[in-house]
């Protein structure tokens, strides 16, 4: 186990100085932030100055060097647009977008599963096949459509929830939470839906695949061989198996989910880090773009190794392998 | 009073619905009786009925397949057909039942304990501990080394005999009245094929068990059971005590059957088949074959093919990207010549190393250590260059175990033929490649016709020979039959085998026959070499190696096959 995860974090480490690299890159050639930064009419003296105060006249490699050594230290520079450290801004926008996935990746999971069981146990009733076409139209309506046309319901015609941001929050420290008042948990419910939608199609398609592949498989008619209960067999025996893949995809979809989360953020003009990087990118403001790739990469490798610790865990066969 | 059999079986009909309306009758009318402390052995080819009379036993008939006439009894009590149970009769607890793969029959994700107690708390009510108890009771009762560590193992920590030690074990957890072994010993080695069939004898003698045995192997049935019913498309067509029924069979089938198990004690010039496919048709297309010129070759003398102190290690990858981890040494220092046309028989267990050979020969693995020489020149290992093995790799051609997953599925058989004929030049345009490839499948005993079709709509004793014909098409000089059999049926391995006989002596082939099969080694062999974890142990021409075994493992080997001569002495 403990092989296992320094060889996770060795590539860890090989991901994020790619990544870092990237983000660098990003400062180096879109654009020259001397002839953003400095006014229209700042003489070549001036411009040279800025360059200097900025570092920017040192070599590319040690520009490169200096650049890995601020993030390392969490130091991400300031934005363009406010002149506030991009670090805080993050910090501050972070909390909504992770409650946001956190409470969709919940629904996906717990609507998902149990849809995708039921598919497969019964794969040619009317239910599951009616299930089954409902979900083509989830898999298949984009996430700003969904998010409209939830809006166009439940606030404008029933009036039941918010349309727009997070309601009121409750600060714990750095943390911001809306999940300690009414009007901050109302406000989760349509994003978190709409976010959810697209996810809770791919997860209960995946379990049914996975779940009818394994009820065909020797260990569980040996299981139904030995006069076993058949929810026995169906809830403790196959749906662990079945749940397997459904690890990997979750992790990967957490990843995924933050990154769409851009367009749901937007909808619902949802203060998370979505539209921090949506507003970013209409004022090039490279620092918050450049600390927003280095986040997104951050978030990646992280699930990715956590997916593997889990798997680890679970999977008996994979811990051993690695002793 | 007399005692009720362990299970009685009346008239049993079970019926598949097609999609046009009509009806497959998978099994026709069969009765068979076995009594407690019996084992009766059910035999036959594939799709002859055998496993699915014990899918009816134990409800698991797959839809829209249906029990629809004749009676079950257990112990006396009546089956329901569509349930599997009846009065007092509980599956798992009643009938204990074992899988033909150990490999797959246990959860790979569950205790052994957890799937060996989960019976007995569903069953018979027993508590955690007390199933426990028992678990290790049974664990020591089917002979498994250290139960109180194998219980917290995983199934993936197990061999495969010892897995199906558990599967027996779970089977007798609620001391049933009838065991239901379907194929219990196909997927396993001699040696622990061996052990197998003596636990399940002494388990049936001990606790009075009856014991259906569904198998295909005759040596099985006559060293194992005591009576027999011998199935041919889904009808039981002989049946009686296996003395009678092997010594002197009536039906003209089991007579065919009996004939076409390889045989043993003496080597034949060829296999006996109910019929031969060796017609004129075919012959003229050998003909044809053989007249060609196969892959250029020296007029150096010496061995077509000779290994050096051939060594393969397989290592696990390290923590860091690059590094090495423990290794594992699967072939270990093994030396051995082909001369032309000689057909030499590589024999082990599994996990001997005797694929990883062939791979090395054919190319696919790379040695840690020695060489390959084919014809004089250093094809693998020291001293071997991009050129040497191209040059070689048209005479080396290899026929694989599984013909379900050897055959690209996307293709039609012609094109497959006509590949490897293209590949090497040896037609002038795709037209010839095509014609070429129908005189191909004409050779192996198919019709040209069939070279349109897919490999699914094929069987797997044709698909054999679809490979064979591929492997032939490169016109190769040394062809590696890598347990070319072993998942055919006798019949269709006794013709598969003469093909590859009559072919070998038509082009002049040499060839290196993998098996784990000492019968088939016997029957095709001039020379075996028999390895053990890595090496040869002992390399003979085959009539002495057989007559008289000068290794220990070899003779343990010889002793352990099941032969049809052998009848189970408790009779």
């Amino acid at each position: 186990m403990a092989r296992l995860l320094l060889s996770r974090l060795f590539q860890v480490l090989l991901v994020m100085m790619a990544v870092t690299a990237v983000a660098f890159i990003i400062f180096r050639y879109v654009g020259d932030p001397v002839n953003i930064m400095s006014r229209e009419d700042a003489s070549v003296a001036e411009k040279a100055e800025l360059r200097a105060a900025l570092g920017l006249d040192a070599p590319v490699i040690v520009q490169f060097g200096r650049f890995v050594g601020r993030v390392a230290q969490g130091d991400l520079g300031n934005s363009f647009r406010n002149q506030r450290p991009v670090a805080g801004l993050i910090a501050e926008r972070l909390p909504a977008t992770l409650e946001l996935v956190l409470v969709a990746t919940l629904l996906a999971l717990l609507v998902g599963i149990p849809l995708g069981v039921f598919c497969a146990l019964r794969p040619h009733g009317w239910l599951s096949r009616s299930i089954q076409a409902v979900s083509l139209v989830g898999i298949s309506t984009p996430t700003f459509v969904t998010g409209i046309v939830l809006i166009l319901i439940f606030s404008v015609w029933l009036k039941w929830l918010p349309s727009f941001g997070r309601g009121d929050v409750v600060r714990l420290g750095w943390w911001t939470t809306g999940f300690l008042t009414t009007s901050g948990l109302r406000s989760l419910v349509l994003p978190s839906i709409t976010l959810a939608l697209f996810q809770v199609t791919l997860i209960m398609r995946l379990v049914r695949a996975e779940m009818l592949d394994v009820l065909s498989s020797d260990y569980i008619r040996y299981a139904r061989a030995r006069g076993l209960p058949s929810g026995y067999i169906h809830r403790k025996l196959a749906l662990k198996n079945a749940l397997m893949p459904v690890i990997t995809v979750t992790g990967l979809q957490i990843g995924a989910l933050i990154a769409f989360a851009i367009v749901t953020e937007t909808v619902f003009q949802w203060p998370g880090m979505g539209l921090l990087f949506i507003q970013a990118v209409s004022f090039v403001d490279l620092p918050v773009m450049a600390a927003y790739l280095l986040f997104v990469g951050v978030m990646f490798v992280t699930i990715n190794m956590l997916v593997d610790v889990v798997y680890a865990i679970v999977d008996p066969r994979l811990r051993t392998a690695g002793q | 009073m007399t005692v009720a059999p362990a299970l009685e079986i009346k008239g049993l009909r079970v019926e598949y619905p097609r999609e046009d309306g009509s009806v497959l009758v998978a099994v026709d009318d069969v009765s068979l009786s076995i009594a407690p402390g019996e084992i009766h052995a059910v035999v036959g080819e594939s799709g002859a009925g055998k496993t699915t009379v014990a899918n009816a036993l134990i409800g698991l008939i797959e839809k829209p397949g249906r029990v629809t006439g004749g009676t079950m009894r257990i112990g006396g009590a009546l089956l329901d057909p569509v349930t599997g149970r009846g009065d007092g009769v509980q599956l798992g607890r009643d009938i204990g039942v074992i899988f033909q793969d150990p490999m797959t029959s246990l959860n790979p994700l569950f205790t052994i304990e957890s799937q060996l107690t989960e019976t007995m708390r569903f069953h018979l009510g027993l508590g955690r501990m007390e199933a426990r108890a028992r678990a290790l009771e049974l664990l020591n009762a089917v002979g498994i080394p250290e139960p109180e560590r194998r219980l917290t193992s995983f199934p993936h920590q197990l061999s495969g005999g010892q897995r199906q030690r558990v599967v027996i074990a779970a089977a007798l957890s609620c001391n049933p009245k009838l065991l239901v072994a379907d194929e219990p010993t196909t997927a396993l080695d001699v040696s622990i094929q061996a052990q197998i069939l003596d636990l399940i004898r002494n388990l049936a003698r001990e606790r009075g068990l009856g014991v259906m045995l569904v198998t295909h192997n005759m040596g099985v049935v006559a060293e194992t059971a005591q009576s027999v019913t011998v199935m041919l498309r889904g009808r039981a067509v002989e049946q009686g005590p296996v003395a009678e029924v092997l010594g002197s069979p009536q039906h003209v089938y089991t007579r065919g059957l009996l004939a076409a198990v390889p045989r043993f004690d003496c080597r034949l010039a060829r296999f006996a088949v109910v019929s031969d496919a060796g017609d004129g048709k075919a012959g003229a297309a050998r003909r044809t074959i053989a007249a060609r010129k196969p892959a250029a070759l020296s007029d150096r003398s010496g061995p077509l093919l000779s290994v050096e102190g051939l060594t393969v290690d397989y290592r696990s990858r390290g923590w860091l990207p690059g590094s090495r981890g423990h290794g594992m040494r699967a072939v270990d220092d093994v030396s051995f010549s082909i001369a032309r046309g000689e057909v030499l028989g590589l024999v082990g267990e599994s996990g001997c190393g005797k694929t990883t050979v062939a791979s090395v020969i054919a190319g696919l693995v790379k040695p840690t250590a020695g060489r390959v020489l084919y014809d004089g020149q250093p094809i693998a290992g020291k001293g071997a260059s991009r050129l040497t093995r191209a040059s070689s790799r048209q005479a080396l051609q290899m026929i694989f175990q599984d013909p379900y997953a050897s055959l690209n599925p996307r293709m039609r058989v012609g094109t497959i033929l006509a590949e490897p004929v293209l590949f090497y030049r040896l037609a002038a345009n795709k037209a010839e490649a095509l014609d070429d490839a129908g005189l191909l499948l004409e050779a192996v005993g198919l019709e040209r016709a069939q070279a349109e079709r897919f490999p699914f709509a094929f069987s797997g004793g044709q698909r054999q020979r679809i490979s064979i014909a591929r492997a032939l098409g490169a016109r190769p000089r040394l062809l590696i039959c890598d347990e070319p059999t072993s998942s055919l049926d006798v019949s269709v391995q006794a013709q598969l085998l003469n093909l590859i006989k009559d072919l070998s002596e038509a082009t002049g082939l040499t060839l290196l026959l993998i098996s784990h099969d000492l019968a088939v080694v016997r029957q095709m062999c001039d020379r075996v070499a028999v390895m053990q974890k890595g090496r040869i142990v002992e390399m003979n021409d085959s009539e002495s190696l057989f007559s008289a075994p000068s290794h220990a493992y070899t003779h343990e080997l010889l002793s352990l096959v099941p032969r049809i001569d052998r009848i189970a002495a408790n009779t």
